[in-house]
This record gives C-alpha cells, sequence and structure tokens, in this order.
C-alpha cells in the first residue's frame, strides 16, 4: 500500500510536468521558429499525410499542420494564462477581503455576485461579449476570465475562513495586526496550494474555452493560428483526411490532460491527507 | 419546512430580479439600433421613430425594464426582430429540441457515471480503477465538439449507423426524433460522465470509511450490499449537486454540439439572435437558461432539506 502510494504519487505530476512542459515548449520555441512559415499556403502539396517533410502533414490549403500547431498553442496558452491571471488578481482580494470580515455587507455582497456570476451560463455569455464587442483575442480572453473572478473569490475565502479561526491568527489580531495585512502575511502562503490547483485547473478549462470560442469564428482572428480554428476549417474534410482533426484535437486533449495531471499531482503533493483518501 | 421553503423560494425570486436586472442593463449597453437594423439602410427617419415607439424602445431604461420583466411574469417575451414572431413561441420551438437532448445526454450521463465511479471505488487502486481514471481523465480533456465531429464521421459517414445531423421534428415520431438525438447526446454526455463518474468515485470512498458502514458490514451485509443499500444514498448529496450543474450546463452548453449536428436548438437560436443583433430573442434566451440554473439549484437545495433535516437551518 505505501509503495503503491508513493508510486501513485508522482506519476500523475511526472506526466503533468513533461505533457505541460512539451506544449509549453512548443509555444517557446514557435516564438523564434517554426518549420514552415505558417502563412505560407502551398496548395500543390495540400491535405498530406505526415511525412519527413511535414512532421504532421498538411491542412486544406498546404499550411504545415506542426508549425500552426506550435502557433496554436501558444494562442491557447496565452489566452487561458491571462484569463487566469484576471480571475486571481480580482477574484483573490476579493475573497481575502471577504472573508476578513465574515458576515459583514461586503462579505455578502461579494458571495451574492459570486452566485450570480455562477448562474449565468458561461458559454453564451463569452459568445454574446464576443459577437457583441467584436471577435478578437482580447475578447476571449475578458470573456473567460470573468468567470475566472468568482472560481478564485469563492476558494480563496472558504481558505481564508477556515484559517481565520486558528489561535494564531486570534494572537496575529491581538497584537494589532491589520485584517489586510493578516490575510498577506498569514494567509496568503497557507491557501497558495489550493489556489495554484485551482489555477492549473481553470487554465485547462481556459484552454478549452478558447478552442470552442475559436472553433465558432469568435476566437483569435485568421490568419493568426488556433487549434480550434484548424478544427473548424478542416472539419468537413474528416472523413477523407481524418488526421486534419485528429492531430490538432490531440493537441488540445493533451495540452488540457497535462494540466489537469499537474494539478492532481499538485494536489497529493501539497494535501497529503487527501491523497490517502483517494 | 415550511419556513425553508419560503425562504428558498424568495431567493429563488430575488436572485431571478437581479439576474434580470443585469441581462438587461447588459444588452442596454450593447450598441446597434434594432429598428434601423430592421429597415434596413434606407428607411426614413419618420419610419424608425414610428417603428421605435411601436416597439417600445423609447422610453427611459427602468420603464423598459418593468415593461419586459412584467411581460415575462405573464409569458408575452416581446416581438422577435428579426423572425417577426413572438418570441416566446421561438423559444418554445427550440426548447422541444433543446430540453429532450439535454435530459438524454444527462440520462446517459448517470447511467454510465453510477456504474462506473462505483467500480472504480469498489475496486480502488487496481488496476480497473486505474485504468477508469486514466479514461475519465481523457473524458474530462476531450473538447466536446471535437468529440463530437469524430463521431459523426465515424458513425454517420463511415458506417453509416446513424443520422449525420439536422432533426426530422418530433411530428415524425419519438424513435426519429431520439435517433437523431443520439449522436449529440453521446457527444455530450461522455465529457460530463466523466466529471460525474469521479465525483461518484471520491463520494463512494468517502462513505465507505464511515462507522455506519462497518456495522452494516457486522450486522452481515455483503461489501456490495453494504454499498448499495447504505453507501450509495449517503454518496448521493455531492452528485445530486454536480448532476443539477450538468443539466444546466447541458442545455446552455449545447451550442457548439448544435452547430456541429446542424440542430436547431436554443444555443443555435441565440447564436443566431446575437449574430443579428435581435437583442430581445438574446436576452429572453439567456433569461429562460438562467431561470433554468437558479430553479434547478432551488430544487437541489429542497431536496437536500428534504433528506437532511439539518441542512433546513440555514
Amino acid at each position: 500500500m505505501a509503495a503503491a502510494r508513493r508510486n501513485a504519487l508522482p506519476l500523475s505530476l511526472m506526466l503533468g510536468l513533461a505533457l505541460t512542459g512539451l506544449f509549453v515548449l512548443l509555444a517557446l520555441v514557435s516564438f523564434f521558429w517554426t518549420p514552415y512559415d505558417v502563412t505560407k499556403l502551398d496548395v500543390a502539396h495540400r491535405m498530406q499525410l505526415p511525412s519527413a517533410l511535414h512532421w504532421l502533414g498538411t491542412d486544406n490549403i498546404g499550411r504545415d499542420i506542426l508549425a500552426m500547431i506550435m502557433v496554436g498553442t501558444r494562442t491557447s496558452i496565452a489566452v487561458a494564462l491571462v484569463a487566469v491571471t484576471v480571475g486571481v488578481g480580482l477574484g483573490l482580494p476579493l475573497g481575502l477581503l471577504a472573508a476578513s470580515r465574515h458576515g459583514s455587507l461586503l462579505d455578502e455582497v461579494v458571495m451574492r455576485s459570486n452566485d450570480l456570476i455562477f448562474a449565468f451560463p458561461s458559454l453564451v455569455i463569452a459568445i454574446l461579449i464576443t459577437a457583441v464587442f467584436g471577435p478578437s483575442a482580447f475578447n476571449a480572453i475578458l470573456a473567460i476570465g470573468i468567470f475566472n473572478i468568482p472560481v478564485f473569490a469563492r476558494l480563496s475565502r472558504g481558505a481564508a475562513l477556515s484559517l481565520w479561526q486558528l489561535d494564531y491568527l486570534r494572537f496575529a489580531q491581538t497584537a494589532g495586526k491589520g485584517a489586510m495585512r493578516i490575510s498577506i502575511e498569514h494567509i496568503l502562503p497557507n491557501i497558495l496550494n489550493v489556489l495554484i490547483v485551482q489555477m492549473t485547473i481553470q487554465f485547462s478549462l481556459g484552454i478549452l474555452a478558447e478552442s470552442g470560442l475559436s472553433y465558432i469564428g469568435l476566437g483569435v482572428q485568421p490568419p493568426t493560428p488556433s487549434l480550434g480554428r484548424m478544427l473548424a476549417d478542416n472539419r468537413t474534410l474528416t472523413a477523407l483526411a481524418p488526421h486534419l482533426t485528429l492531430i490538432p484535437g490531440m493537441a488540445i486533449v493533451l495540452i488540457v490532460l497535462g494540466l489537469n495531471l499537474l494539478g492532481d499531482g499538485l494536489r497529493d503533493l501539497t494535501d497529503p491527507k487527501l491523497a490517502r483518501q483517494r | 419546512m415550511l419556513a425553508f421553503l419560503t425562504a428558498r423560494l424568495l431567493t429563488m425570486i430575488a436572485s431571478l430580479l437581479v439576474a434580470s436586472l443585469v441581462i438587461f442593463v447588459m444588452l442596454d449597453l450593447v450598441p446597434g439600433d434594432p429598428a434601423s437594423l430592421m429597415l434596413g439602410l434606407n428607411a426614413t427617419p419618420e419610419a424608425l421613430a414610428a417603428l421605435r415607439e411601436q416597439l417600445g424602445l423609447d422610453g427611459p431604461w427602468p420603464q423598459r425594464y418593468l415593461a419586459w420583466v412584467t411581460g415575462l411574469v405573464q409569458g408575452d417575451f416581446g416581438l422577435s426582430y428579426t423572425y417577426r414572431v413572438p418570441v416566446s413561441g421561438l423559444i418554445a420551438e427550440r426548447l422541444a429540441i433543446s430540453l429532450p437532448l439535454a435530459l438524454y445526454a444527462l440520462a446517459l450521463t448517470v447511467l454510465i457515471a453510477f456504474p462506473v465511479g462505483m467500480i472504480a471505488a469498489a475496486t480502488r487502486r487496481s488496476w480497473s480503477d486505474v485504468g477508469i481514471m486514466g479514461l475519465t481523465q481523457l473524458g474530462i480533456a476531450m473538447p466536446n465538439f471535437w468529440f463530437a465531429i469524430q463521431l459523426q464521421v465515424l458513425f454517420a459517414l463511415v458506417l453509416r449507423w446513424l443520422p449525420a445531423g439536422s432533426f426530422p421534428g418530433w411530428q415524425a415520431g419519438i424513435v426519429p426524433g431520439l435517433t437523431a438525438l443520439t449522436l449529440p447526446a453521446i457527444a455530450l454526455a461522455l465529457p460530463q460522465a466523466s466529471i460525474l463518474a469521479r465525483v461518484m468515485r471520491s463520494s463512494v470512498l468517502e462513505t465507505l470509511h464511515q462507522d455506519y458502514m462497518r456495522s452494516a458490514r457486522a450486522k452481515g451485509l455483503s461489501a456490495a450490499g453494504a454499498l448499495v443499500k447504505h453507501g450509495l444514498r449517503n454518496a448521493l448529496i455531492p452528485v445530486l449537486t454536480i448532476i443539477g450543474l450538468q443539466f444546466a450546463f447541458l442545455l446552455a452548453g449545447a451550442i457548439i454540439i448544435e452547430n456541429v449536428f446542424y440542430l436547431s436548438g436554443l444555443g443555435n437560436l441565440i447564436f443566431k439572435a446575437i449574430s443579428a443583433r435581435d437583442l430581445i430573442v438574446v436576452r429572453s434566451c439567456v433569461m429562460v437558461l438562467v431561470f433554468a440554473v437558479i430553479a434547478v439549484n432551488t430544487l437541489v437545495d429542497l431536496a437536500y432539506g428534504l433528506v437532511d433535516p439539518r441542512l433546513r437551518r440555514r
């Protein structure tokens, strides 16, 4: 049992790190090198299967699929990363503030507005935002980011509330530290692990959301490649050349899988109690 | 119980009112004049003014908001700018596809997740558990529309077992209707079932260590018997919460799946209405979805109160 635990624990973390690392690396490399120019059309060599020249083949207008996946991954990661940052940047202070004044009007307002945002169908609102303000990477980030705010507000409030019950925080208060200072000095370090786990989860959800928005044409605009639009562009050709949608789809699956495994692994690592239960 | 019921219903009404206000104000900020959209570029200013008045676009926003909400309560959702028919009829027509699809997908989700989650919990750390958990990880990581495309190609284009898309209408019969919804329902259900199976597994694992489970075993029940008779009921509480959330997601989240299978569901209506700036349709559709989410959450809360009297005091 003990051996199994020791082995089972790092496995998801290792796999997650490897997959996430691979795609982050692909995205970073794409800044200065891609096997072909992603805007270069080569209609003579369209819809080719993977070969030595084009490692993952070419799409319906002859663009290199590997190059597009590299740049598309970069787009997805950038959109999801900023959306998570928006969520943490606004949600965390709100949650900490609400917890420090538990039961106050402010706490009530923060929690009720969270409930309100949760009641809205996120995909519909995201479509609304991007359709009304124009489809662009920025509006996709905004649309995904808004729904991250209540996630982090609720999480940090809940985690902070249980800490406020502890004696040492009461002592810190008696010693004259203000609520904000206690939140930053004593609470934040203690809830960092749950925050990081949630960030990886929201990150992976952000990647999925971005691919969905791009698929219906509301994400980043052409000619910038995006994994979701690669699926949309080649969708009707799937029966003729399955690799055209299989490869970008697998890329999304692997990125999201990597992030989820990473989150699971981190949770097990930082919360051994939970790992034993699982 | 009556006080609990009243309190929950009042909270629900308050939430709906606040949500309706947010939706209204948000859509009111959207640029574009519906009257000029309807009449086109060559409309005279007089015609525009007349149409604006007819559509009730003239008053100050609190007045227009009140008119909209009173209409909603009475079942009058207004007139669509683009379709020129009552919005309520449009929504009802689309719900006739979206609601059965959501229920179909939810039924599949539960049918898959319950046994799979329980098997994984009962065989924890064995190969079947590791395999199931691995598969659910894949299911969660899959974009459902990508999965939908692959299903469509395999089962509709290659094997020709099921239709590739579009909906024949319920007047064609229940079987053709359900057949048309099968691939979309599977595409929606598998990722959701993966989530639910994981919740089910951890929830069952939690109950396995409870004292009452040991007592059940001590009085002579088999492991499986104790699980089904005592464990399952207690494990269902977190599972029910997730099912409630999933139903709301399935109703609203089918937009992209509807697009893949050429279904004219509610999502498709919203999507088209947004593109056409038919905001009165968007407004009421979003409100219907928000109503569904809030109503389901209230029902789940009430169900808890029914099952566990301690929760009524909150």
